[in-house]
């Protein structure tokens, strides 16, 4: 089995310690057969530099822990094998999130503002009853949910978003999925005005200017286009026809 | 002399997994106020990586039909071999049909039964009848009579992990996450809280509790190769076992997937193997039903694994730079229904193998999954020893899965037991007061800080934190795997007391100051020697076999001398736990014959065979 050195030029900063500025590192190590940047981090970890931070958890493009610009894209680092990429390989954390160090970044905070900023949650008066059989749904709109609850809030499409990198509140595309969700939910007994006065403004629906790089930047291949049109359509609808 | 942040709340839950935040969502609905720390953003927990599914007697589907709580209760007691306890099982499967439709009511999207005539992989032809069509379905899981594990497509754990999450953030429950518990604070008899550090900063904080739930996961990282997130290092465990009187339970029960992918050891769920999946040895042969006629690639997770071992040391194994293996056989089920049903198979497979399960053969080894074993409670969720202590999940020994936890029945036991304890906690809290010296408390911080200062200021010793780690991975898949013996498990047990020496004396390569990455590993080492020591100790102990628990030396069951669970007991400056033992609670079904596999396929050849 041949191996060759790999150079990786990594982004260092400490927000704890802001008169050390930024600067980019690099490391050489030893590349092995199916080698990810998960391996690879973990071994500049532990035998080169034990201070290096980043995030992983399930190392298995689950989680959604471990997303970093890489050579230029946000992508996940654990399902990115070092052999797809040429030269040196170049990682700098995601922007929009608040830095925690290097490439550590604070995605889980800002997420959870937008499950409360979107209300993400099933909305209904119904009341459980632990004795009853389960209301019946069809397959297919299980399905259709599962489909749009698949994100993993990475945060690649934020990351690689125009407008959610000039606009601080922009829901962004990982965000009109998720209304999208409990749109298509029959249990969520919203109404259209509901939907309307959170995701019917410029920092939801109608802030996206339709450029599509998040399509293309999500690891989990979520249809964002088809869904970004699906939301605008039925905000559309709303504010011009009231219905 | 500093004094640390005070954070008071009426119940702290330790981890935000499912089985945390569920219990957090009982508590918080009955009015009190709930804290959750974890080490990750809620929805990054490990939970949301369980793909297969969750069992529950529904009985909707066509091959689940005539499925009751009796059957699903008998399945688990078998599963168990009869390690579990029998009074949990039973208010376990009468609770779950109930758990599952809740998380309907709360938006888990459920796969549903479509009715019409189908035919099975295997040939049979069945139909789901039009008056459960939209109802919940089920697919086929290792060791249970009935179809009976509800499931999401491919994303199980994902979409109960974002539901049950989604109602703690309707609830405002406060979640403190990249925080870390890393002692119990006790007066010897009541728990009080936690001392934390924030993965942020590096900062102490001390965390006061009328009631302090542990809910932190698995161990399965102590493992080298495990199925398991990277942040499963049993740190709640051990902190537990730190207190010197809360006793762990049945450590040594350390449960090996049949099918986890070489060499990055991802879980290839067994939903590949219910949908209709096989295994080949490196003949292209199917080898299990030579072993296990009827249930074939479904016996139970235990037996399927050992028939692995077993084969590959006939030397039928496929030989590959990471040991041998055998081959998971997908492709006859179609491009469809993998494509579908079973997307994630197929992105884990193209990710991280390069390739394609429609038509590539799965290289697979059985790898380590679960850890039965945890924090001992009573019915109640209670752990033994503290008042005001209590442990749900997987990081809990509760006791429902005995020696071996059924396929399904984990995710099922998060919801389960976090509603059931929940309640307890609830109840609990509601009455007991916070009592506590303000200089007890502040002494616990500052025990930690000594730790941190000392490994900064070097003080300790020279020892390289990531080769202690290694050699304890290392030693547990070599000695402490899917065969044990008398010998090897003597070498385990002088290597983890060795490491534990040196684990006192590690010296830090890096400044070790804010969230140093080094000093997180640094502090939490020498706990994950001593639950490696619980491990191994107990199995060296226990001469019988059992479940997951298979030793070479002694082949059989023997209940007339272990029909009990193992108590491991920390003192203060031990380096070995003290084990002690308590009956097993029988209520229905008294000790009998699995029905499939023995609890002892006997095996030859050299006892290497399940390292890596
Ligand atoms: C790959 C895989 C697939 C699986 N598939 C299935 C399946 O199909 N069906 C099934 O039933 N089971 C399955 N399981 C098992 C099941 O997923 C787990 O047993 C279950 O999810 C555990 O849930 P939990 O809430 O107890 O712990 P976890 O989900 O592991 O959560 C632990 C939480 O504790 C936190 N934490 C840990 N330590 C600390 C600390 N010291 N301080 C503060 N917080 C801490 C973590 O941040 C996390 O939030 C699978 C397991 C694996 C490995
Ligand atoms: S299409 Fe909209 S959401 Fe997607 S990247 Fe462009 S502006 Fe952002
Ligand atoms: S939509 Fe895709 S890219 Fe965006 S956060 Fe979700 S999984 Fe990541
Ligand atoms: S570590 Fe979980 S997605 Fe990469």
């Amino acid at each position: 089995m041949s191996t060759k050195q790999r150079k990786f030029s990594i982004f260092r900063y400490n927000p704890n310690t802001p008169e050390k500025k930024p600067f980019m590192q690099d490391y050489v190590i030893e590349e092995v057969p199916g080698m990810t940047i998960f391996t690879a981090l973990n071994k500049i970890r532990e035998d080169l530099d034990p201070s290096l931070m980043f995030d992983f958890v399930c190392r298995a493009a689950i989680c959604g822990s471990c997303a970093m610009i890489i050579n230029g894209r946000p992508r996940l680092a654990c399902k990115t094998l070092t052999g797809d990429l040429k030269g040196t390989i170049t990682l700098m954390p995601l922007p929009v999130f608040k830095l925690i160090g290097d490439l550590s970044v604070d995605t889980g905070t800002w997420f959870r503002q937008l499950q409360l900023r979107t209300e993400a949650w099933i909305h209904t008066d119904k009341k459980f009853d632990p004795d009853a059989v389960e209301e019946r749904m069809d397959n297919r709109v299980a399905l259709e949910i599962y489909e749009a609850e698949r994100c993993i809030e990475c945060g690649c499409c934020i990351a690689g978003c125009v407008t959610a990198n000039i606009r601080e509140d922009f829901l962004g595309a990982a965000g009109i999925n998720r209304v999208a969700r409990f749109m298509v939910d029959p249990r969520d007994e919203r109404t259209p005005q509901q939907y309307f006065d959170v995701i019917g403004s410029d920092e939801g629906a109608f802030g996206c200017m339709a450029l599509m790089a998040c399509d293309d930047n999500c690891p989990m291949q979520l249809p964002l286009q088809s869904q970004l049109a699906f939301v605008r359509r039925k905000m559309l609808a709303f504010g011009l026809l009231g219905k | 002399m500093m004094n640390y942040t005070v954070i008071v709340t009426d119940v702290l839950v330790a981890g935000a997994g499912l089985a945390g935040e569920r219990a957090a969502i009982e508590a918080a609905s009955r009015g009190l106020d709930v804290i959750i720390l974890s080490l990750v953003p809620p929805r990054r927990s490990h939970s949301t990586a369980a793909q297969g599914g969750c069992q529950a007697s529904l009985g909707n589907c066509a091959m689940g039909e005539g499925d009751n709580t009796d059957i699903h209760f008998a399945d688990t007691v078998k599963g168990s071999d009869w390690g579990c306890d029998q009074d949990v099982a039973r208010l376990f499967v009468e609770t779950v049909p109930k758990a599952i439709r809740q998380m309907a009511h709360w938006g888990v999207p459920w796969s549903r039964v479509v009715a019409g005539r189908k035919v099975l992989p295997d040939g049979r032809e069945i139909e789901d009848k039009k008056e459960k069509e939209g109802l919940i379905t089920a697919r086929d899981f290792g060791g249970t009579a009935k179809w009976r594990t509800c499931y999401t497509a491919d994303g199980t754990g994902h979409s109960m992990q974002y539901t049950v999450d989604s109602v703690v953030i309707k609830l405002g429950i406060t979640v403190h996450d990249r925080t870390e518990a890393i002692s119990i604070i006790h007066d010897g008899e009541t728990c009080l809280g936690v001392v934390a550090r924030c993965l942020r900063t590096g900062e102490l904080r001390i965390y006061l509790a009328r009631a302090t739930v542990i809910a932190t996961g698995g161990y399965g990282r102590l493992y080298g190769a495990s199925t398991n997130a990277i942040i499963n290092e049993g740190t709640g465990m051990s902190i537990a076992l730190d207190t010197g009187i809360v006793p762990l339970g049945n450590m040594e029960a350390v449960q090996f997937h049949p099918t986890g992918m070489v060499p990055v050891w991802i879980l290839i769920t067994e939903g590949a193997r219910g949908d209709g999946g096989y295994l080949l040895d490196k003949n292209l042969h199917r080898f299990m039903p030579d072993y296990e006629p009827v249930k074939k690639e479904l016996a139970s997770r235990d037996v399927v694994s050992r028939r692995m071992i077993q084969h590959i040391r006939k030397g039928y194994g496929v030989d590959s730079p990471y040991g041998p293996h055998l081959w998971l056989d997908i492709r006859h089920l179609g491009a469809k229904h993998i494509n579908t049903n079973l997307r994630e198979i197929k992105n884990i497979c193209m990710n991280f193998n390069g390739i394609d399960p429609v038509k590539d053969l799965i290289p697979v080894r059985p790898t380590q999954h679960y850890s039965m074993g945890g924090v001992r409670t009573n019915i109640d969720g209670a752990a033994y020893g503290l008042k005001g202590l209590f442990a749900v999940g997987e990081a809990a020994c509760w006791d429902l899965h005995g020696f071996n936890r059924l396929g399904g029945n984990s995710l099922a036991e998060t919801i389960v037991s976090g509603w059931v304890v929940g309640r307890k906690v609830a109840e609990y809290a509601r009455d007991a007061v916070l009592n506590y010296s303000h200089s007890l408390v502040q002494g616990f911080a500052r025990k930690q800080q000594e730790r941190i200062n000392d490994l900064i200021a070097g003080r300790l010793g020279k020892e390289n934190v990531y080769q202690i780690r290694r050699e304890m991975e290392q030693t547990l898949m070599d000695y402490v795997g899917i065969f044990r013996n008398g010998p090897d498990l003597q070498k385990a047990v002088a290597k983890f007391q060795e490491l534990h020496e040196r684990a006192q004396k590690i010296g830090l390569r890096s400044d070790g100051k804010w969230a140093s990455p080094e000093l997180t590993t640094s502090l939490r080492m020498p706990g994950m020697v001593r639950l490696a020591l619980c491990i191994s100790y107990g199995a060296l102990t226990r001469t019988e076999s059992r479940g997951s628990h298979a030793r070479e030396d002694y082949p059989k069951r023997d209940d007339v001398n272990w029909l009990k669970r193992t108590l491991a007991y920390w003192k203060e400056g031990a380096d070995l736990p003290e084990l002690r033992y308590e009956p097993v609670k029988i209520t229905e079904l008294p000790p009998g014959d699995r029905g499939y596999g023995e609890s002892s396929a006997a095996s030859t050849g050299g006892n290497k065979a399940n390292g890596q």
